[in-house]
């Protein structure tokens, strides 16, 4: 065993994905395989039967997380970038024309670029450099054919939190559907599907919902038929066997084949942990850690962070360079030396990176979480202060 | 007299868990069931109920916008 793997961790890597788990997360999963184990939906022993209410109860938390009304409405998927390409994917067609922010991940750019071939357009609002949007330039960006705006709530690159209600709402009075990418604030902090008129809610299981990869989806509002959104994919539902065309009823239209039903298992004791806690108690914690960060890392000579470097309007997720030391030997050196885990580079998201001004070097982001301390953020602070120091 | 049952017929699981969660609210029993073949060639599930309860039942699934097929005698 090297060494180095027997050192402390210290886990900064919580924008990526959340880690440690709360412990009822692996427990629920071993559960589902060691007493529960069937196929949800697609029989009707008690064993199948309690796998589809453990599913269901997932839905039942995670609408009433985002004051959804409907659980049936939660459609799960592969994760939040599966969701995605549904809601890009099933709704634009040829002709239509979409409105985006210039802070988005490359899963919502990906799919908009590749719906070019098919005759979509759409248009970047630009954003200011510390990655904050006004809700007017997305007015301005509408065109007669928009169909749709897409925006994410913080930024994955800079923590950056984006004025959702007010984009929902011009949305709304321009009469287009609004999708939010919720993948670094679901969880994080609080989100209401009504309130900020979200007709598409796309969010992860992974991160701020404290459940295992691989879990993710679409809760679609009520504002939205299922008629409007073509499936990507076709297949088995447990539901109208006898038929050979895809169901059109929710949530079983976009859900073919076989769920992760033990992902979900975990996504629910996360949720449930999440409740318990309170995302708000969460929210004030990796908030004061946030600030902690911020002001430990301005501090130190040649340190540039990114950002509204202000907590409350940022997500706990920083990002950051150091003059004269390139991203990739910091997040080097902080795992070999210090223990850190951290990513650096380019976080999926050359258009975020172009707006903040760190294209293409990138930076290197730490990404707080529920789990994480006082003294850990210390250490790191000091971290990067010591590799600061032997620059000079 | 011997207790009947009814039961209500839908679209998937999903729903049944919906209509089972809807009545348990409401003080009703009911269980799912597989589906009896004489009443449909669906696969899955379905909810049973006391037949005494199947008004009570529709309209506790109108009131809440469940959607199901239709509501039978066994």
């Amino acid at each position: 065993m090297n060494a180095s793997t027997k050192k402390k961790i210290v886990y900064l890597d919580n924008a990526a994905t959340s880690w440690p788990k709360p412990p009822g997360v692996a427990a629920a999963m071993a559960h589902f395989l060691e007493a529960v184990g069937a196929n949800p939906g697609r029989s009707g022993h008690r064993l199948s039967v309690e796998a589809a209410r453990i599913i269901y109860r997932a839905r039942e938390s995670t609408a009433a997380l985002f004051n959804g009304h409907d659980p049936l409405r939660v459609i799960f998927g592969l994760n939040i970038t599966d969701a995605i390409n549904l809601a890009l994917h099933g709704l634009l067609k040829a002709g239509d024309h979409a409105v985006t922010t210039g802070m988005e991940h490359n899963a919502v750019m990906r799919p908009l670029h590749a719906l070019q071939a098919t005759g979509v357009s759409f248009t970047q609002a630009a954003c200011a450099a510390d990655g904050s949007l006004d809700p007017a330039d997305i007015e301005r960006a509408i065109r007669p054919n928009t169909k749709l705006v897409a925006v994410n709530q913080a930024s994955n690159v800079c923590g950056t939190i984006l004025p959702i209600r007010e984009v929902g709402k011009t949305a709304r009075e321009k009469g287009l559907l609004f999708m939010v990418d919720t993948a670094q604030s679901a969880g994080a902090v609080p989100i209401d599907i009504q309130d900020c008129c979200i007709d598409l809610l796309a969010f992860t299981g992974h991160k701020s919902l404290y459940g295992p990869m691989g879990t993710g989806g679409l809760v679609i509002g009520e504002r939205v038929s299922p008629h409007e959104i073509l499936p990507l994919r076709q297949g088995g539902t447990g539901s109208r066997s006898e038929r050979e065309v895809q169901p059109d009823f929710l949530p079983d239209c976009y859900e073919s084949g076989t769920a992760n039903a033990v992902g979900i298992a975990g996504l629910l004791a996360g949720l449930d942990w999440l409740n318990e806690q309170g995302i708000e108690h969460i929210r004030e914690e990796e908030a004061a850690l946030c600030a902690q960060l911020i002001e430990g890392l301005m501090e130190i000579p040649g340190v540039e962070i990114y950002g509204p470097r202000d907590a409350s309007r940022q997500t706990a997720t920083i990002g950051w360079n150091l003059a004269g030391v390139e991203p990739s030997e910091i997040g080097l050196r902080m795992d070999e030396e210090f223990g850190i885990m951290c990513r650096v580079g380019l976080h999926c998201a050359p258009s975020a990176h172009r707006t903040i001004g760190t294209f293409p070097d990138g930076c290197v982001r730490f990404g707080i979480g529920a789990f994480n301390t006082g003294e850990e953020i210390a250490y790191a602070v000091n971290a990067v202060r010591k590799i600061a120091g032997e620059r000079r | 007299m011997k207790s009947r049952h009814s039961v209500i017929l839908v679209d998937s699981t999903s729903h049944a868990l919906r209509i089972e969660k809807a009545l348990e609210m409401e003080g009703i029993a009911s269980k799912l069931i597989p589906v009896p073949r004489r009443l449909s060639s669906d696969c899955g599930v379905c909810v049973r109920i006391a037949s005494e309860d199947a008004a009570q039942t529709r309209r506790i699934m109108e009131e809440n916008g469940i959607r199901f097929q239709s509501i039978e005698e066994l």
